[in-house]
């Protein structure tokens, strides 16, 4: 592709505009100058939550109503900033400082509750601090404060070996730590060397689908034609989980690597890393890795002066959680609403623009360097059969020590939480978790042995999804979580399609009603039903997967459901304390 | 797809399909329902409303089979409990939010969503949020227009409208914006529809499902299954599009669809032919015929019409013989009344005088392309643009003339990836989304084609094999082409040479290549040239004769092709069969069993003068209207008020009605059984879309009153019966009945009962010319007859609007178009307008040596500097005031496209 991307120019707009929005004498600039109908723009830019076409304050204040941070109290938060600041969600202070605006999720869930001052985010937010914050925003503007992520010390880390480790803005360090040898090596080697390793390797993509990533190479490195795309899928949205951005802020370079080896190996030479908008540091830290790669001759025309021309543009999000779907996000890459293509074709042989295109998630590609510096036989000796290497974990909510864990496949979740997590907090006794991020499954504390890889999963038909753990204790209204999950997928459906965009919007209504106090017995039917059909007929994952938990929670927690509905006091389920 | 056959299990049962096929193509091929709501062949194919969704095995969900393809061993279910369910489920989730208003709603009978509730038992949807359905009054910024209305609460959001705009319209006017619950159908910003590039056509309309968009006049007027339906074909342009008409009780037309398995227009229609029915049910038309006495019309009854004009028309006769009466055909008539009216000419007032209006528009095109390729017609079908890998369009404003194909244009430039070039001296809306533009001066055409031939000569372009075998006169053009050198083209033309050159290249390099024109081709005092140096480009690269390639002269009335095959013309009989050609009047004497006259007569645009100098004493004039449509109008009606004897047979009192002595009332298009030949030389059928209001007559049965009163004995059971005897008497409509047309049009030539028409004309380099070959002419750029001078500074060029039509009399009478475009208004460039201090809609007088008018400026970035348009459809403004009367000398031609004038300020 040629020219800015449409996400990029109208970020360029809005930010260049006093009042954070993009006006409609731009759109029509735009929509001239790269031939993309008015409709078309317009359809693009209502379509993702941080553009807006009406003006707004100076700064945008985005509160995190994912499950982490609803868990830690978001509602406080919003209730006290709508105080201090005299507005609504959604609305712009008179004054013209404030627009105050609500996120799925700002990957911050080991820091709940959370926000972001325009590109600034604020975490383990207290309600005394508000006032604070904003008289300081008010008088200085939004300045950098960067949180450290706590990164659990443990052996064998694979992927996060280096993170916390080495100065993540840092080429020489990385290069220092045996960064790039793997490239070097695979160089040498040739693609199919490459492809071979990989697949022997048994790497899986740690997308959530588990798909054979030697293979998904082959297909794309087979597929006829000159032009081929490899994508780096960090758009990291699912409510609980942080871990890609773990990657990017602390080791940006071996993403950049594992990029740069599965171009090799697949014959692709153009690469785009989408990362969600609301990464600020990692699009900073990534871009800042392209460059010093690029000056390094790892990008460019002439790989390590092999011959080999790869290079990688960064594509910002725009607030989508749909997005992180691949086709979906092929789709928003050509400028184009965040809405998912029919399957098959798929991308190794049909993917951005048409073209054969490889698509992996962060994690996956993170595991890459490992295993080629390595060897397949090395990455063979970590984790269990049909289920090698490690895996990163999100852990939130109701746990003594929140933040991403690597380890291998094979532990058991109670390990990962028990041992590793530190237990439930304040000594409470386990509720439940929420396994694989908020389209994922609810594992009951008799569920809680399992060992995490993709057979044993299986057996309890779950996955390892986007690896975020969400502790629940014995106190949390199960109800109350549903709701939270239900206003998610609502506001995330991109409504292509009906059972999708209406079922989102009817789960939200029944359990709306249930909280409220006049929900029946049958509206449960009504839900599994209405479950049942989404997950049969929905266009795409989203859909398929929005109603998960809320149908499980119902046949695991049905009698917490009856309460509801018996029990008028339980009214918002105790609201959104427990 | 492919021929190999797959394997599929459907229901248990084994089928073989053709791989590529979809689910739901290969259940209908064998018998098996399948519910759809968002679906839309070929037009709108999301996979969005899970209607017909079914379980193929192996898989964990259920497959949309509108987007999914059979595979090798597929084996499907679709009528299991689980399908049942998943369908009604989302038809219950579907009518969460709409309102259950059938009872006032207009699309009720007329709305998929209501048969499938109806078919699925659901009374009430189990999610209907009564309070949004019913009490919520959603507002729709963006429909404040008077076609189009939009009620978002009824909208299911299946986007098959946003798909038609895209896919059918090709404009993107309307789009989904947000997302999620909140998405909705949309203009950019809530602008309204007039602030976007809506065109109007209404295939938005056409495409809902349900109630949520209507066109604005059908609302309240009564619902579907109150409607009788009739399919015929629109009665404005040539492009011929298919059409159901709906009546309601009281006989008035009420609504238009485009016929979606026509091979014309494949459901599609432009803002005229959705809208533009409305004139027939008029107040205003005529129902009983009109006698002038003491200058004021009188009603009177037919019989004393009737005799009172044939006294006259016998007297005249008497006394100044038979070439003082000159006859009109009309391209508004079908092709039986135009054979009548030549017939009534010939054979029974006994002069060639007779014409019609395409004189005034395809004239030059019937000189130049029968003397270039032996046949005057467009030689490729309309189905045939997507074959194209080049598309040259010069002098079309094809999207307000001929909408519809230029919707089919645009598509092969959208969809295929076809090149578009266009030269015009406007920059039109096609001009915007063309590849290449070429704004060129008016009159300047024949220099701008010799400029791109002699580029395509000297880069050694020329087709060689193909001029060398299938033409002749390439030597003599090549001496006249090497005088052009590109730069005084340059100049002459104000065209940069880098434009001319890649032309050039891009059309003569094109695997298949086609020229579409239209009036600015052929209204100059040098269209004959303008057309002969069209067929050059053509035959020198060998672009004709063959799918994509090919020169398609766009004909602007429903029927000009047909009237002039049928002979309405002063030098031909039907077919083209020449006057002057003692064989073929020998077979129509016999045929008529009267002496026929052996001089060619005058054309239209002569008649005007004839009349002044006394030549013409009387005119008999079906349905034209020259006191509108020919140039320099004061002087016309001046010859036309010495006429002693003017007889009209008219829908409307016409302008030129106005003036006739008798004033026949006659039946309108939609009320006729009959043919029109459309652009591509189709001849289509007819059928009465309401009753003719009691006191007209169609407009054959009138004249056969007059001739059998004149003493020629002419008695038609039917206009099928009229169509036999053109049958017998014309090669190319030999094969060619009403009977045969009922399953859609032929092409001509077609030669016998058993032909199935011609799709392409000199298929293979074969033209109809004597020898075969055809011929390549030398052609010298000539100016045009009025240049801008001190006094008349300004270029005008002339033509038409999107929104009406010709003098008006239709289109002025349709409420929604005349409310949207009511006056008329001057187009000119911004500089211009500054530099006379005009500011937009200002009101200006617009004067030539003619005349002059006063009306609107608008200040547009169509017309290039010192250029300035005029449509021609008002009265109170009426552009032909102006207009030049210099005329081509063999088409004749006038020149309506250049003329000096200056504007002032009022």
């Amino acid at each position: 592709m040629k020219g800015k991307s449409l996400t990029d120019a109208l970020h360029d707009i809005q930010s260049g505009n006093k009042e954070n929005y993009i006006p409609e004498k731009d759109t029509l600039t735009i929509s001239e100058k790269s031939k993309v109908s008015l409709s078309k723009v317009y359809g693009f830019a209502t379509f993702y939550s941080m553009f807006s076409v009406k003006p707004r304050g100076k700064h945008i204040i985005r509160v995190c109503k994912s499950l982490s941070c609803h868990m830690g109290k978001a509602e406080e938060v919003i209730e006290k900033l709508e105080e201090v600041l005299g507005v609504e969600i959604g609305e712009t202070t008179e004054d013209g400082e404030f627009t105050l605006e609500e996120s799925s999720c700002l990957g911050m869930c080991s820091v709940s509750p959370a926000m972001m001052i325009d590109k600034i985010p604020f975490g383990n937010l207290t309600v005394d601090q508000i006032p604070e914050i904003i008289k300081k925003v008010k008088s200085e503007g939004s300045q950098e404060k960067i949180y450290t992520e706590q990164i659990l010390p443990a052996q064998g880390r694979v992927v996060l070996k280096s993170v916390g480790v080495i100065n993540p803005e840092s080429i020489d360090e990385y290069i220092a730590s045996r960064g790039y040898l793997a490239l070097k090596k695979a160089i040498e080697n040739g693609p199919q060397w490459v492809i071979n390793e990989l697949k022997k390797s048994e790497l899986r993509g740690r997308g959530g689908a588990g798909f054979p990533t030697g293979r998904k190479w082959e297909f794309t490195a087979k597929a006829p034609g000159p032009q081929k795309y490899l994508i780096c899928n960090a758009d990291e949205g699912e409510p609980g989980t942080f871990k890609d951005r773990v990657i990017m802020e602390g080791d940006p370079h071996s993403i950049i690597e594992g990029m740069i080896i599965a171009a090799f190996a697949t014959g692709c030479n153009n690469g785009y890393i989408y990362i969600r908008g609301e990464y600020d540091l990692s699009i900073r830290r990534i871009e800042k890795a392209i460059g010093d790669a690029r000056s390094h001759g790892f990008l460019g025309r002439n790989i390590l002066g092999s011959g080999f021309p790869f290079d990688i543009e960064i594509h910002k999000g725009a607030g989508s959680y749909v997005v992180g779907e691949e086709t979906t996000l092929m789709e928003s890459i050509e400028g184009h609403r965040g809405e998912p293509r029919k399957k098959p074709p798929y991308p190794p042989t049909f993917g951005l623009l048409g073209k054969p295109t490889v698509i992996n998630n962060v994690e996956t590609l993170a595991n890459v360097p490992p295993i080629i510096t390595n060897g397949a036989d090395w990455y063979r000796t970590i984790g269990v059969p049909e289920s090698y290497g490690t895996k990163l974990f999100s852990l939130s909510g109701d746990v003594n020590w929140k933040g991403v864990i690597e380890a291998p496949f094979g532990t058991r979740l109670s390990y990962i939480v028990n041992e590793l997590g530190g237990g439930v907090r304040n000594g409470k006794k386990l509720r439940g978790v929420i396994f694989g991020g908020v389209s994922g499954t609810l594992l009951t504390p008799d569920q809680f042995d399992i060992p995490v890889d993709f057979n044993s999963l299986v057996t309890i038909e779950a996955g390892p999804g986007s690896g975020s753990i969400i502790v629940m204790d014995e106190t949390r209204s199960i109800v109350n979580i549903a709701k939270n999950i239900a206003y998610f997928f609502k506001y995330e459906s991109c409504g292509k399609c009906t059972p999708c965009r209406i079922g989102t919007e009817q789960l939200m209504n029944i359990i709306d009603r249930i909280l409220e106090g006049s929900g029946k017995e049958s509206d449960l039917e009504v839900i599994e039903r209405l479950g049942q059909d989404m997950r049969l007929t929905s266009f795409c994952p989203l859909g398929q997967t929005a109603p998960n938990i809320i149908v499980q929670s119902i046949q695991k927690f049905r009698s917490k459901w009856l309460e509801h509905m018996k029990d008028k006091k339980l009214e918002g389920g105790g609201s959104y304390e427990r | 797809m492919s021929d190999k056959l797959i394997n599929v299990k459907i229901d248990g049962k084994d089928y073989q399909f053709p791989s590529g096929i979809k689910i739901l193509d290969a259940c209908k091929r064998v018998g098996i329902e399948i519910p759809t709501l968002c679906y839309l062949e070929g037009v709108s194919e999301e996979g969005s409303c899970g209607m017909c969704v079914v379980e193929v095995k192996g898989s964990k969900t259920l497959q949309r089979t509108c987007i999914t393809e059979i595979a090798e061993g597929m084996e499907i279910t679709t009528n299991s409990p689980i399908v049942y369910d998943a369908r009604k489920m989302n038809l219950e989730l579907a009518l969460a939010h709409h309102p259950l208003d059938c009872m006032t709603c207009d699309a009720d009978g007329d709305c998929e969503l209501q048969d499938l509730a109806y078919q699925f038992g659901i009374k009430k949807s189990e999610f209907l949020d009564e309070k949004e359905a019913f009490e919520y009054l959603k507002e729709t910024p963006w429909d404040s227009n008077p076609f189009i209305q939009f009620d978002p609460q009824k909208c299911i959001l299946c986007r098959r409208c946003v798909n038609a705009c895209e896919n059918q319209a090709i404009v993107e006017a309307i789009g989904i914006a947000l997302r999620g619950y909140k998405s909705t159908v949309s203009t950019p910003f809530n602008l309204p529809l007039e602030e976007t590039d809506c065109q109007f056509c209404a295939a938005c309309v056409q495409a809902c499902p349900v109630g949520a968009l209507v066109e604005k006049p059908r609302v309240g007027k009564g619902k579907i299954f109150q409607l009788e339906e009739t399919d015929t074909v629109c009665a404005y342009c040539g492009t011929g599009c298919e059409v159901t008409l709906y009546r309601d009780k009281k006989n008035d037309l009420v609504m238009t669809r485009g016929i979606e398995d026509s091979i014309v227009n494949k459901g599609s229609l432009c803002v005229k032919g959705r809208y533009g029915y409305e004139y027939v049910n008029s107040k205003d038309r005529l129902t009983k015929p009109l006698i002038k006495e003491n200058g004021k019309f009188r009603e009177t009854t037919w019989e004393e019409a009737l005799e009172y004009t044939v006294k006259r028309l016998k007297e005249i006769k008497e006394k100044y013989g038979p070439d003082a009466i000159g006859v009109l055909g009309s391209s508004r008539c079908t092709n039986e009344d135009n054979y009548i009216v030549q017939k009534f000419a010939r054979a029974v007032i006994g002069t060639n005088n007779v014409d019609n209006c395409a004189r005034l528009c395809h004239a030059s095109t019937i000189a130049g392309l029968g003397k270039a390729l032996g046949a005057a017609a467009a030689t490729n079908p309309i189905e045939d643009i997507k074959n194209a890998d080049v598309m040259f369009v010069i002098g079309s404003n094809m999207t307000e003339t001929h909408p519809v194909i230029s919707q089919f244009v645009k598509e092969n430039q959208k969809k295929r990836g076809a090149k578009l070039i266009v030269c015009d001296p406007r920059k039109t809306d096609l001009a915007k989304v063309s590849d290449i533009y070429i704004q060129h001066y008016p009159g300047t055409d024949v220099a701008l084609l010799n400029g791109i031939m002699k580029i395509i000569i000297d880069k050694g372009l020329v087709n060689k094999e193909f001029v060398e075998a299938h033409t002749e006169g390439y030597e003599d053009f090549v001496k006249v082409i090497s005088k052009y050198n590109l730069n005084t083209v340059s100049k002459i033309t104000g065209v940069d040479r880098v434009l001319i050159e890649k032309t050039a290249e891009w059309y003569a390099k094109a695997p298949n290549a086609t020229i579409f024109y239209t009036m600015g081709i052929t209204q100059h005092s040098v269209g004959t040239d303008n057309v002969l140096s069209i067929a050059n480009l053509a035959l020198v690269t060998g672009h004709i004769g063959s799918e994509g390639n090919g020169i398609n002269p766009l004909r602007g009335q429903a029927n000009v092709q047909g009237a002039c095959d049928m002979g309405a013309l002063p030098d031909v009989y039907t077919g083209y069969q020449k006057v002057i050609d003692p064989v073929a009047r020998e077979k129509l004497e016999k045929a008529w069993g009267v002496k026929l006259p052996e001089k060619p007569g005058l054309a239209v645009s002569e008649f005007g003068d004839a009349a002044l100098s006394g030549e013409l004493k009387a005119i008999f004039a079906m349905g034209e209207n020259p006191l509108m449509t020919e140039p320099d109008i004061n002087h016309v009606r001046e010859g036309f008020e010495k006429l002693e004897f003017l007889a009209v047979q008219e829908i409307f009192l016409s302008e030129t009605a106005e003036l006739a002595d008798v004033v026949f009332p006659a039946a309108a298009a939609y009320e006729k059984e009959g043919t029109f030949t459309n652009t591509e030389r189709r001849v289509q059928l007819l059928r009465p879309a309401r009753e003719k209001p009691v006191g007209t007559k169609f407009d054959w049965e009138i004249i056969s009153h007059v001739a059998t009163k004149l003493g020629y004995h002419m008695k038609y059971k039917n206009a099928a019966e009229i169509m036999d005897e053109i049958a017998t008497l014309t090669p190319s409509y030999a094969g060619i009945h009403h009977y045969r047309l009922e399953k859609g049009g032929i092409q001509w030539p077609c030669p016998k009962d058993d032909h199935a028409g011609t799709k392409i004309l000199h298929y293979d380099g074969t033209f109809k010319r004597p020898n075969g070959k055809a011929l390549i002419s030398p052609v010298e750029y000539i100016e045009a007859k009025e240049l801008p001078d001190k006094e008349y500074p300004i270029i005008l060029t002339t033509g038409r609007i999107l929104f009406h039509y010709h003098s008006g009399n239709e289109t002025r009478r349709v409420k929604v178009l005349d409310a949207f475009v009511p006056r008329n208004y001057v187009e000119i460039n911004k500089e211009d307008a500054e530099k006379l201090n005009i500011n937009h809609k200002d009101m200006v007088r617009v004067s030539t040596r003619r005349g002059s008018i006063e009306l609107e400026a608008r200040i547009s970035e169509k017309p290039k500097k010192g250029v300035v348009f005029i449509s021609f459809h008002f009265r109170e403004a009426s552009a032909n005031v102006l207009t030049n009367a210099a005329l081509d000398p063999i088409a004749k031609i006038p020149e309506y496209k250049v003329a000096a004038c200056k504007i002032e300020k009022i």
